[in-house]
């Protein structure tokens, strides 16, 4: 088989601390870059770009913030719909008050309002842990539907509490296009994926990754609890802020506090649940089975249906779409708890056994 | 990747399928909502968006020989679903107009639907501003905005009290779902407190509104002399039922035309009875459209839903939409050519120029239904008629004359909104030669 390592020596420390240890691994994310950047854009169509790729793209980056905090530092949040919110009313903010304000520097600046919230929203963690934590977290989610549905200011004394935005451009170039606003959200996921990876291997990582594992035990060993929990509190929601202000700039356009409901909080825990907990390519995973799999299913149903000659109504359609969505969430869960990204790692390692497994 | 990617191909495959048949046809793309929070609501509105369609098709073959052909598509009121709706549905060939069908889709495809030339139709709901034409070329708030609902809910009221200068002093609560939706008449309420001097109460209730005790408990303590409900599916029935539990009369309640049709009240029935709305249009199966609807549709059985729902207060509304976008398209064709199928484009300018006279509703079969329309570059509202109806326990019987919107308050609230939009988004106001177009 082609996927093997045998014949790879590595000499030197930097070598073998590579993402990527195996060349066949390298060769295969060029690739998948190679594709996602130059063969997509020149072959998918306008909805796919609109409806799935972009939404896609967005989702992977707010499940990996969301994978940081939950996944890698074990801190359950319930909140990651505000930090979303945050990052998109903060980026909003800044786009619209100062003049010729940049797109890019306001949602890397929307991303770090959602920062200091995700900070002031972590100090809990330090005292509670687990479910209780989760329910604490939940407050961020409501205190921040409270703040923009009320205080006019930050919805720049819009009547309805909606806000839009347009004219978006990068050095003179609009973000207007399907294929330009996919780039855009494309770069931002590649940088702050190969970042968050970094960092997760890296002594922070570590860190949260102690704290997840037992947090009395890290203590002792001198990792600092409180550092490495609000550490990972203000990343997580760095990314998950910069992911909400895409969110609402390329993808709605137009938006109000709903469109960050507890409801996008729990989808997004369920992203990173299903697509595997402490995994980078978990959170794409997750995000493509949340986000696409309903689309899909809402497509497919009618067509399939179809195809044996009856007919079904968009009632039933949705009606199948959950039942459906639900049951494979649940045979999931229970064929590979630890999500799909495992079951992606156990694919390779019995491809590096084969044709001998033990 | 492996699932990923099969998932894609078979998306690819399905797009590709839907892309080929394509003849002369023009394409209304539906979005509603069957599901949710709002499905007792939603349902019978699609219902007669779809049934006026198939009525259309069966009667006259379709508009001058082009025949009209629909895809639903589920949002379930949230905002992403509806804009995925949106971009699956508007490359379809011949397509013809957005009715999004709530108020949080209707402001993300505002910014969106003037790169993909697609004109939205909002009757009754959406941007209240939007009835400005110049500014806001693709929207079309027929019939009524949140702004001039109400001012006629209040109009109404003064009027029951005896003239403006009475309204001085009195309590008037508006109970609203919190959103966007619910938000919209309050510039206007305040604009009007300003002028006479009434006092407004503001008492919002989180979405989807199933939970009020809060909201009720400050009615309890306010006891305001009127109370204002703008809600829309399960919100209404629970404030109904609130309303009752807290002892607050009926009849001092008034709704907005979304807090005024069947769904909302029957669940409730006894404890409804004297609780008022506004009406957009009639209810029942008399009028003639409603019979062609029964005739040509109903009792061939293709009917979408069930048949004694034809008629309904909302169903009416859905079948008065449809209408609309098909005049609009017949309105067209007089210009660029009859028995074509007309672009969006094409379409917006149909609906910027309909003229729905009394004689042509007579011939529509919409005798008595609605009051003429007439739209212009300027104006997209073309009618701010509506009347208030009152539940008496089992049907909705009218119980005011008809009333217009105050066009003294309200067009300076538009033109300044409009103003605040186009400098906000840094654009330029059509120019007349624009309206040609």
């Amino acid at each position: 088989m082609i996927y093997r390592e045998n014949g790879q020596f590595k000499t030197s420390y930097r070598a073998d601390q590579q993402i990527f240890a195996i060349v066949q691994d390298r060769w295969a994310i060029a690739a998948l870059l190679a594709l996602a950047f130059f063969v997509v854009p020149a072959l998918a169509s306008d909805y796919f770009f609109r409806a799935i790729l972009i939404p896609f793209l967005i989702m992977a980056l707010a499940a990996l913030g969301v994978n940081v905090l939950v996944g890698y530092c074990g801190q359950i949040s319930l909140g990651s719909g505000a930090f979303m919110a945050v990052g998109a009313y903060g980026a909003y903010n800044f786009f619209v008050r100062i003049p010729n304000m940049p797109l890019v520097p306001a949602i890397l600046l929307g991303g770090l309002c959602a920062t200091a919230f995700g900070i002031l929203f972590g100090l809990p963690s330090l005292r509670v842990k687990g479910l209780y934590l989760a329910v604490a977290t939940l407050a961020a989610q409501f205190f921040s539907d409270w703040m923009f549905l009320r205080i006019k200011w930050f919805t720049n004394d819009s009547s309805s509490g909606s806000v839009s935005v347009n004219n978006l451009q990068v050095f003179g170039l609009p973000v207007e296009s399907a294929q330009a606003k996919y780039w855009f959200c494309l770069a931002f996921l590649c940088v702050l994926a190969l970042a968050a990876k970094n960092m997760v291997r890296g002594a922070i990582g570590r860190e949260w990754m102690a704290i997840r594992d037992m947090d009395v035990a890290a203590a002792v060993i001198g990792i600092r609890p409180m550092y490495a929990k609000l550490t990972a509190f203000a990343v997580s929601s760095f990314i998950i802020g910069v992911a909400g202000a895409l969110w609402a700039f390329v993808y709605l356009g137009a938006w109000e506090p709903a469109a960050f409901s507890v409801e996008l909080s729990f989808r997004l825990l369920f992203m990173v649940i299903i697509g595997g907990l402490g995994s980078i390519m978990g959170a794409f995973f997750g995000a493509a089975f949340i986000v696409v799999l309903p689309i899909f299913l809402n497509q497919f149903l009618p067509a399939l249906v179809a195809s044996v000659g009856l007919s079904i109504s968009t009632a039933g359609v949705s009606h199948a779409e959950s039942m459906i969505f639900g049951a494979l969430i649940v045979w999931f869960l229970v064929v590979e708890p630890h999500g799909l990204a495992r079951l992606w790692s156990t694919g390779k390692q019995k491809l590096r056994l084969w044709p001998f497994p033990h | 990747m492996k699932l990923r990617s099969i998932l894609l191909a078979a998306l690819l495959g399905t797009a590709a399928a839907g892309a080929f048949a394509q003849a002369k046809e023009q394409f209304f793309p539906l979005l509603s909502y069957r599901t949710g929070p709002y499905a007792p609501n939603g349902t019978p509105w699609a219902n007669g968006k779809q049934d006026y369609l198939k009525m259309i098709n069966a009667r006259d073959g379709g508009i001058n020989g082009v025949k009209l052909t629909f895809e639903e598509c589920e949002t379930g009121y949230a905002t992403d679903r509806g804009v995925e709706c949106y971009e699956r549905l508007k490359s379809h060939a011949g397509v013809t107009l957005f009715d999004p069908q709530a108020t949080g889709i209707t402001f993300a495809l505002t910014e969106k639907v003037p790169t993909d030339k697609i004109p939205l139709i909002t009757l009754g709901y959406g941007l209240s501003v939007s009835q400005d034409g110049n500014a806001f070329k693709w929207n079309f708030p027929i019939m009524g905005s949140y702004w001039t609902g109400a001012d006629i809910i209040m109009q109404h009221i003064a009027k029951k009290e005896g003239g403006w200068d009475k309204l001085k002093g009195k309590k008037i609560a508006l109970v609203y779902h919190d959103s966007p939706f619910g938000k919209e008449p309050i510039p206007l309420l305040q604009e009007r407190a300003t002028m006479h001097g009434f006092k407004l109460d503001l008492i919002p209730v989180t979405a989807p509104g199933v939970e009020q005790k809060a909201a009720w408990l400050q009615v309890r303590q306010m006891r305001p002399d009127y109370v204002l409900l703008w809600g829309w599916g399960v919100m209404n029935s629970t404030a109904l039922k609130e309303a009752q539990a807290t002892g607050y009369p009926r009849d001092k309640m008034y709704g907005v035309w979304w807090a005024g049709a069947e769904p909302d009240v029957k669940d409730v029935g006894d404890g409804a009875k004297g609780y008022n709305a506004l009406a957009l249009n009639t209810s029942g199966q008399q009028p003639k459209v409603m019979q062609d609807i029964l005739k040509y549709v109903h009792d061939k059985g293709q009917g979408t839903g069930p048949k004694d729902e034809v008629g309904s207060v909302l169903y009416t509304r859905g079948v008065i939409i449809q209408m609309l976008g098909v005049e609009a398209v017949r309105r067209a064709q007089e210009r660029f050519g009859k028995g074509k199928v007309m672009t969006g484009e094409q379409v917006r300018w149909g609906l910027e120029n309909l003229a729905l006279d009394q004689k042509r509703l007579d011939q529509l079969g919409f005798a008595g239904v609605l009051r003429p329309i007439s739209t212009s570059c300027s104006d997209h509202m073309g009618s701010t008629w509506a009347r208030i109806h009152t539940w008496d326990g089992s049907k909705w019987n009218f119980s005011s004359d008809w009333y217009q919107a105050d066009e003294q308050i309200i067009k300076p609230m538009v033109k300044t909104g409009a103003e605040k939009y186009l400098a906000d988004k840094k654009m330029q106001r059509r120019d007349p030669a624009d309206c040609q177009s």
